[in-house]
């Protein structure tokens, strides 16, 4: 038995100082501190790891190679599973994946699994410019909608097997919420692009400012435009409201337009931009997942004096991952658990001044498995606020379903694909990420689009 | 990257553009609006489709100088490009053989009237329009507005050309002497309003076209949010017509005047060129 030995701490900026900008937290392993890390794995013959990971990253191999120091390799490693791995080291919830089966998790810290994905793909992104192999084409065309996780790593895939691949992306940059929503302190977006780069260098096409339902429809895009089959990938971007008194007043953002503003638009660097945000100095963050945790840090960045998290159920029922609520806490958000707001008033302007809330206490478990707030009566309270961003949640992008109206949609305007293939009711048409299972992760996104990728390959070797 | 085939100055602050896009003119449809952005940092702004031409493959777009996008997409040159240019967006008119209608465009409204009024006399309305300004220089489109309408009437504040007035009171004239199936009316929040307040008491029904403040323009942020009969719409998507008789004009004028500051703000900076200076607008 080797002894003991603490898992290695992540460098991190200081909490007083990076609240005042918007420059990554987690500053990441450098070699020696890698290496260190990488010894801690036990190398098990049966790696539970491996299947806590949505995309079955060779976890054990790359990390003996990480210990060898052949990083080079070690990335290749990765990448023949993970087209994204700089940005799923820092964004997966490791702790309820990878980490959390890890053998030496059970009695003590498990290897930092993600840290070390991080470290080898930002290694591999300053020393060498990998070499792609070319690929014979089976001159076949399929068409992504969507430039998000899920739509990139099918692209990727398909690429990589020679088919010819188009991506049509709504905005004027490729990365869905990888670059308008999860900020640049958590995810630099330089990191973003640096692996959008990848995606195009395995001959990806991707057209920006194309939206599919408005500038092709789906059945033009296979009858007259030549693709032999589609994917979509075109996420949960419809952003709920709680439909109270009020809730139009100015300064009360959804977290899309919010996080929109200052991570897509740079809003930050106002007027060194031209897009603007506004932010009060009391701003209340409605919801406890980790675009809310995103949006309360985000505020703290742009000056709010005081942000806090408002959230119907207490904290052991918060969404977010662990570490983006202890981020939060080290950087002074406020957590006010079991309330809720009811209403909203502003001033003679129209702009939002106080939040109506009411309290809760926690019930019977629901649906989800969640002990359900239930309202308590006559406790309903005034607190005095200035911005309002609502974080609960967000629904199917309708624009795809209603041009495309042979398409099965859930209740909730989700597409309906198989789990294992993607196939939609429509032939030749897959799906996959959060359009199809409502706001998850970047990862379930992704092994969304490779298991496509792999269906949408089989179907065409098989149709022609 | 969209090139620039024709600019023109209108008027004073008033200029038009027409751009090469030939997937989206063969797509645009009268009421819809495509989103521009014109350079690294710059915003994204809604511009409601002026025109559209399938055989040259291009769109119109005219606007006014309202704030730094706009001031900046006004020095834009033939040749030039548009970094940005997304669309069509939005629902299009609803446009069928209703009988007799009146189109109404104050402003810069008479630019997205235009493909409506075109459209409803294509399918066979009479077609009454209304196009008011200020005054007669900020006028223009009179020819094509003519060419696609019965009747046109023109009312400017000063009197300088047509009735002196607002296109309200054309438009109550004209309703006394024609039975109107629907009206539509684009122009100031406030001449929208007041269309729909003339046309209630008739119960005409009244379409309004809303330009609120967006982002994305995909339903993806709901900035573009309106009050329609009580329920919260997103302009974007689920518009950008609405029934004037039941949208919230106070909620809407309020809401587009949210970033006010902020627009004079980023003008008095891209005015001052301090280059990162020191002057207040660090
Ligand atoms: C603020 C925030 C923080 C998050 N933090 C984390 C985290 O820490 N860890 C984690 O694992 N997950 C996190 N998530 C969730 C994760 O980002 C999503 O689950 C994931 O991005 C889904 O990927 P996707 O490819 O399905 O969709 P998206 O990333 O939403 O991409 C969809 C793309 O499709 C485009 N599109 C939509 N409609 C059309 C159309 N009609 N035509 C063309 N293009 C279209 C959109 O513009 C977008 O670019 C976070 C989400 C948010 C919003
Ligand atoms: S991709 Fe995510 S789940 Fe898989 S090994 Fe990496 S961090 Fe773990
Ligand atoms: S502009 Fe973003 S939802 Fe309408």
């Amino acid at each position: 038995m080797p002894v003991k030995k603490p898992r290695n701490p992540m460098p991190s900026q200081d909490p007083k100082e990076r609240k005042q900008n918007f420059r990554e937290v987690a500053l990441g392993y450098d070699e020696q501190t890698a290496q260190r890390e990488a010894e801690r794995c036990l190398q098990c013959k049966n790696p539970l790891c491996k299947q806590g990971c949505p995309v079955e990253v060779d976890i054990p191999e790359f990390i003996k190679e990480v210990v060898a120091g052949n990083f080079q390799k070690a990335a290749e490693i990765i990448k023949n599973k993970n087209n994204l791995p700089a940005i799923c080291g820092r964004v997966c919830p490791q702790e309820s994946q990878c980490e959390y089966k890890c053998i030496l998790g059970k009695k003590g810290e498990p290897v930092a699994i993600g840290r070390l994905e991080r470290f080898v793909a930002d290694w591999e992104a300053q020393k060498v410019t990998s070499e792609i192999n070319p690929v014979e084409s089976t001159g076949k065309k399929v068409a992504v909608i969507g430039a998000g996780p899920a739509g990139l790593t099918c692209a990727g895939d398909l690429a990589k097997l020679g088919h010819e691949v188009t991506v049509f992306e709504a905005l004027h940059t490729p990365g869905g919420v990888l670059m308008y929503g999860i900020p640049e302190f958590r995810l630099p977006k330089a990191v973003v692009k640096r692996e959008i780069e990848y995606i195009e260098k395995l001959g990806v096409k991707i057209l920006t400012n194309t939206v599919i339902g408005k500038m092709y429809t789906i059945d033009e895009l296979m009858k007259e435009e030549g693709f032999d089959a589609v994917f979509i990938g075109t996420g949960a971007g419809l952003p709920y409201f709680m439909n109270i008194p009020g809730e139009n007043l100015n300064g009360i953002y959804s977290a899309n337009e919010f996080l929109t503003r200052t991570n897509l638009m740079g809003a930050y660097d106002f007027p060194h931009t031209d897009t603007p945000i506004k932010v009060g100095k009391k701003v209340a963050v409605i919801g406890a997942g980790n675009v809310a945790m995103d949006a309360a840090r985000t505020a703290l960045r742009l000056g709010a004096e005081e942000s806090y998290i408002v959230y119907r159920r207490s904290r052991a029922e918060m969404p977010a991952r662990r570490e983006e609520i202890e981020h939060a806490e080290e950087e002074g958000v406020k957590f006010h658990l079991l309330i809720s707001p009811i209403e909203f008033k502003g001033d003679e302007n129209g702009n939002v001044t106080k939040m109506v809330c009411q309290r809760f206490e926690l019930g019977e478990p629901d649906a989800s498995g969640r002990r359900k707030p239930v309202a308590i009566p006559g406790s309903e309270f005034e607190m005095e606020i200035d911005t309002v961003v609502m974080a609960i949640g967000q629904g199917p992008n309708p624009l795809v379903p209603a041009s495309t109206p042979d398409l099965e949609l859930t209740k909730k305007g989700n597409i309906i694909a198989d789990p294992e293939t993607g196939s939609t009711s429509k032939p030749g048409v897959f799906a996959g990420g959060d359009i199809v299972t409502g706001a998850a992760t970047v990862i379930l996104a992704m092994g969304a689009g490779k298991k496509a990728a792999r269906a949408i390959h089989d179907y065409l070797t098989n149709n022609s | 990257m969209n090139k620039i085939i024709k600019q023109e100055k209108l008027a004073e602050n008033l200029f038009l553009l027409e751009v090469e896009a030939p997937q989206l003119a063969r797509k645009a449809k009268a009421g819809q609006f495509v989103i521009v952005r014109i350079s690294e940092k710059g915003e994204r702004i809604p511009l409601t489709i002026a025109d559209y031409d399938l055989n040259a493959g291009t769109i119109t777009l005219i606007f006014q100088v309202v704030g730094l996008t706009t001031k900046k997409m006004s020095l834009l040159k033939t040749g030039d490009y548009l970094l940005d240019l997304v669309g069509p967006l939005g629902e299009p008119s609803e446009i069928e053989n209703y009988g007799t209608v009146a189109c109404i465009g104050g402003g810069v409204g008479i630019a997205p009237i235009y493909p409506i009024a075109r459209a409803l006399k294509k399918a066979g309305n009479k077609v009454i329009s209304i196009i008011g300004a200020r005054n007669k220089d900020l006028l223009f489109w009179k020819d094509k507005m003519a060419e696609v309408s019965d009747e046109l009437l023109i009312a400017t504040d000063d009197g300088s050309e047509g009735h002196k007035g607002f296109v309200t009171d054309v438009l109550k004239e004209v309703m006394t002497k024609n039975s109107l199936e629907r009206v539509w009316a684009i122009g100031p929040m406030i001449m929208m309003k007041n269309v729909a307040e003339v046309t209630r008491p008739e119960k005409i029904k009244t379409i309004v076209s809303l330009n609120p403040i967006m982002v994305d323009g995909t339903g993806m942020c709901g900035a573009c949010r309106v009050s329609v009969g009580e329920e919260t719409k997103f302009a974007c998507v689920d518009g950008p017509e609405f029934d004037g008789h039941q949208v919230d004009f106070n909620l809407a004028m309020r809401r587009a005047a949210f970033y006010k500051d902020k627009e004079k703000l980023a003008l008095e900076h891209y005015n001052c060129q301090c280059g990162g200076g020191s002057c207040k607008c660090q």
